[in-house]
């Protein structure tokens, strides 16, 4: 089997590519990041792995805007990342160029995937270690769409999912609480997912959310705060509903 | 026949085109803006060669906002009026552009600016400035009316002082203006001045 993982373009006897397999792994230690669609908000939110006291935090974005109506977040190698994401910027500005129509979320989706798809297929480079997150806005019908991609090229339309550490977990979550949400609901439901797996608080969370009018916002750590503050009194005020019933009726 | 100029006044620039599209003899429209809106603070008032006009703005336009999503801040008017001359340059020995640029934008930190931009690659930073034979009328009226930090009533009015003497003074003077302004609140269509609307059936 070891001898199937050197070179990119070359399948093992039963039919894994193994590098893309490694890729895989890659994307499974980066951090946790979190996509929920709502009806007219969109939200991406990402781990914030305790930074350095010396680092500026501010140098460090890890949801990042693709065009006024496209954003992007990812799991992985952020070295990795920051190719694509140049490749992606480009392209929204070309098909601009080139038709006048900005791009729709599945255009760029498919354009990234496509790139990822190539370094699984020509010699002697390796993959790109990271999976993506892309939100957006459709640029005419104003409908709202959350994309995966990951190292293989493969790429699907999500109403809610997650990608990088314990992304399982955060995907249980989701499948057991999502329902169609709109405005700050949307905002809360991201929260609480990445909450399953991150330590509580503002400074472990990057959250950036997506209006039609408004295009991309990041949040600020106080509000990141806030909102956390909501959720833990929603928990708490369950836990004790659950503990009380015998005293009604 | 295509006059282009503009001029810097108190906090502001303004710019002004024609808005005659032209082939030898005829007239294909007479409301073609030739003043792009660049970004949200800067304006590109561009004439020559219709095809190179259209094509080399929107590709200055585009790549104005590829910096913006790198880098995560707009580009200074000065860095934007040198991108477009050395795109001109870079051409010019090739594939040139025949399209003559008044840039004009407003930044926080230094104000309006106005750059004049030929089709040769020729950069200077101006407070006035004035393209095509239109030029000849509206320069010599700015040289005599412009003081610096004019007000928006008195710029708009040695606009239409210049609009005037190119209608009364040039040979094919063209029949209509668009003016555009740029100050700390962005880049917007300020009037139109028309002799002649292009509107499909007129009264039979």
């Amino acid at each position: 089997m070891a001898r199937y993982d050197r070179a990119i373009t070359v399948f093992s006897p039963d039919g894994h590519l193994f590098q893309v397999e490694y890729a895989l792994e890659a994307v499974r230690k980066g951090n946790a990041a979190v996509g929920v669609r709502g009806t007219d908000t969109i939200v991406l939110g990402v781990e914030k792995k305790s930074t350095a006291k010396l680092q500026d935090s501010r140098s460090v974005r890890k949801i990042v805007n693709l065009d006024d109506h496209i954003a992007l977040a990812c799991a992985g190698l952020k070295a990795d990342a920051r190719v694509l994401v140049n490749r992606a910027r480009i392209e929204c500005q070309s098909h601009r160029l080139t038709v006048e129509d900005p791009v729709t979320v599945e255009y760029i989706t498919r354009y990234i995937a496509g790139l990822q798809q190539k370094y699984t297929q020509s010699g002697g480079v390796r993959p790109f270690g990271l999976s993506t997150l892309i939100i957006g806005f459709d640029p005419y019908s104003g409908a709202p769409s959350l994309y995966q991609t990951d190292p293989s090229g493969t790429f699907s339309a999500w109403k809610a999912n997650a990608t990088g550490r314990n992304s399982n977990s955060i995907r249980e979550f989701l499948e057991k609480n999502y329902k169609e949400t709109s405005g700050q609901e949307t905002v809360k439901l991201a929260i609480r997912a990445l909450l399953e797996v991150v330590e509580s608080g503002g400074k472990n969370i990057e959250v950036a959310v997506m209006t039609r009018e408004h295009g991309l916002r990041q949040l600020e750590e106080a509000e990141i705060d806030a909102i956390v503050a909501e959720i833990d009194a929603e928990k708490a005020a369950a836990e004790a509903a659950k503990k009380a019933p015998p005293k009604e009726t | 026949m295509e006059c282009v100029f503009g001029l810097v006044g108190e906090g502001f620039a303004v710019v002004a085109a024609d808005t005659s599209a032209v082939h030898s003899i005829l007239v294909h429209k007479s409301n073609e803006d030739k003043i792009m809106v660049l970004d949200s603070h800067k304006l590109i008032a561009a004439s020559g060669e219709p095809g190179d006009r259209v094509q080399f703005t929107e590709y200055i336009q585009k790549n104005v906002a590829l910096y913006q999503f790198r880098n995560g801040i707009p580009l200074t008017t000065a860095a934007a009026a040198n991108f477009t001359r050395g795109e001109l340059a870079t051409a010019l020995r090739k594939n040139p552009y025949s399209v003559n640029i008044l840039l004009a934008g407003y930044d926080k930190e230094t104000g309006p600016a106005l750059y004049y931009i030929d089709y040769i690659a020729t950069l200077h930073k101006v407070d006035k400035g004035a393209f095509g034979y239109g030029s000849y009328f509206s320069l010599s009226t700015m040289d005599r009316h412009y003081h610096s930090r004019m007000s928006v009533e008195e710029a708009i009015d040695l606009v239409d002082k210049c609009i005037v003497e190119i209608r009364s003074r040039l040979v094919v003077a063209p029949p209509n203006f668009v003016i555009k302004i740029v100050d700390k609140d962005g880049a917007r269509e300020y009037a139109w001045r028309e002799t002649v609307k292009d509107s499909i059936a007129s009264s039979a």
